[in-house]
């Protein structure tokens, strides 16, 4: 088979949809708002940093950046706390029911985003199903919605599946005989699973890891749904300076801003999981 | 331990489906208040099947969904050929690094950006005129194909290259071995490929919103914008809907697959 006729058109489809805009995004970032259509000056055209200043000097942004890394590094670790014992417990399953215990993990990813993101408000809400639940027991409502905690535990929900996938890859493949031979010369079972079933799946939780934390960096709808006025995330920030102050140079220095940032943890997860 | 892991995995299935369990049960009780359940009633489907404006934006997103999943499979499934099979062609890690940037770079600067060569593309060569619809699809196709490529690239890394070398070593020429070996290998994982990019369309929001333009409201961006006004009943019969298509594709796809293998 032609190699050329299978890369050429994908090679396209990938400098002309993904390499093209991230280079005017980061164009845009040193040009100047005006008002017209689209709304700034043409690119390239006595470029400045002065967006960047703004970025710097403004304590807002700071704060967003603050306030997303907290997120997302909650979240990465209550993923990996909830999803590691589960991909185990899948990989280890009798072989017949892998699949549908695969299934089950990735059914509720299938019902709408927004939806299921909705259905933690009434939850978390004062006076909705969790209040009711822990009022049975005399424990005292918790006052989760619209706090850091709410935004956690919906990220975490959302991103769940995309830890316990690549877990489960690289659990699933490990030979069994590796723990069997720990186990057979005196290794308790903790023992074996610190030193050879971690270890030995260390790709897959990089993988993991990169798939929860870097997407919730920029993560706009759980926020805006469960984090109140005041979870200012970059995800939001960046979203506001587009459609709400229509500053479009100052929403691209924040995506290139961003970018930079996630470009380290890119290249580790490209070079450890893939 | 084994125990414990057992009891956690179901620990972790509650944390899945409490909400979608929850949300299911709302969608048929009579009353407007979501947290107080008073009977059974039709009533939120009956008001859903009468929302035109829910109904028109469900069967565009369809058919974004099913163009864009298509597209995706096409080109994921090149591009997980090539990760796989290629070798060391030039230009590897750079073509490696865009697939594996596409599917992690968070979505609102996926939005931003293709927004901006939008923009620019109809700036400087007048194509894609306006946006909407085709932007949207091919805002879609560019997300998902990272992910078809990636399920594509690990089934082919699974199955091994014996059975492609043994056709050609009968004589096949490497096109007729991909075409009766490889192919039919691969159909499973092109199936499953192309069922989550219709699912990532299907969902998205945030690059739907950036790209499109007045008259193509997606279902994200209509359900979104009347949740910011308050969950309505009305909703969770939607997604209670969708739920139900979901569960019974994906089960008598599992059953079927089980009881062939």
């Amino acid at each position: 088979m032609n190699r050329a006729f299978v890369l050429a058109p994908v090679w396209a489809w990938l400098l002309l949809f993904v390499a093209a805009p991230v280079a005017i995004t980061v164009a845009l970032a040193f040009g100047t708002s005006t008002p017209g259509v689209p709304p700034y000056t043409p690119l390239l055209h006595e470029p400045d940093g002065a967006n960047f200043a703004v970025l710097v000097a403004d304590f807002y942004y700071g704060s967003a950046a603050v306030q997303s890394l907290i997120l997302a590094t909650a979240a990465s670790a209550l993923c990996l706390l909830i999803g590691y014992p589960m991909a185990l417990a899948i990989a280890r399953a009798p072989e017949r029911w892998r699949s549908l215990l695969l299934l089950l993990v990735m059914l509720p990813f299938w019902t709408g985003f927004l939806l299921r993101v909705t259905a933690w408000i009434g939850l978390l809400r004062d006076g909705g199903w969790l209040d009711a639940a822990l009022g049975l027991v005399g424990i005292g409502a918790p006052h989760l919605l619209y706090t850091r905690w709410a935004m956690a535990i919906g990220v975490t929900y959302a991103y769940l599946p995309f830890m316990i996938l690549p877990l489960y890859a690289r659990l699933s493949k490990q030979d069994p005989a590796l723990e069997d031979a720990a186990a057979d010369l005196g290794a308790g079972q903790w023992t074996v699973l610190r030193t050879v079933t971690w270890p030995l799946s260390w790709p897959g939780v990089v993988a993991g890891l990169a798939l929860v934390f870097i997407p919730a960096m920029g993560e706009y709808v759980i926020p805006e749904l469960l984090g109140g006025p005041a979870a200012q995330t970059l995800g939001r920030a960046l979203w506001n300076e587009f459609f709400t102050n229509r500053d479009w140079p100052m929403a691209a220095a924040l995506a290139t801003a961003l970018l930079a940032a996630l470009l380290g943890p890119i290249l580790y997860f490209r070079r450890s999981a893939a | 331990m084994r125990r414990g892991l057992n009891v956690w995995l179901i620990l972790g299935y509650a944390f899945l489906y409490v909400p979608v369990i929850l949300l299911v049960a709302t969608s048929f009780n009579p009353s407007r208040l979501t947290t107080v359940l008073t009977g059974f009633s039709w009533r939120w489907y009956a008001a859903l099947w009468a929302n035109e404006k829910l109904i028109a934006a469900a069967w565009l997103s369809l058919r974004i969904a099913a163009l864009s999943a298509t597209g995706a499979a096409v080109l994921g499934t090149a591009a997980g050929l090539a990760l796989a099979r290629f070798g060391s062609f030039a230009g590897r890690r750079v073509f490696g690094g865009l697939i594996a940037a596409r599917l992690v770079l968070p979505d609102v600067l996926v939005g931003l950006s293709l927004l901006l060569l939008f923009v620019q593309l109809e700036a400087w060569v007048g194509w894609p005129a306006g946006r909407g619809a085709l932007t949207i699809t091919l805002a879609h196709i560019s997300v998902s194909l990272a992910y078809v490529a990636v399920v594509i690239e690990a089934r082919l890394a699974d199955a091994g290259t014996e059975l492609e070398q043994a056709a050609m070593d009968l004589g096949a020429s490497p096109l007729k071995a991909f075409w009766f070996v490889t192919a039919p290998l691969l159909a499973p994982a092109i199936v499953s490929g192309w069922l989550l990019a219709f699912t990532l369309s299907l969902d998205d929001l945030v690059v739907a919103t950036f790209v499109s333009g007045p008259g193509a409201s997606t279902l994200p961006i209509v359900v979104f914008s009347a949740l910011r006004l308050g969950v309505t009943p009305e909703l969770n019969a939607l997604a209670t809907v969708i739920l139900a298509v979901v569960t019974v594709a994906l089960g008598s796809a599992w059953a079927l697959q089980r009881r062939r293998g």
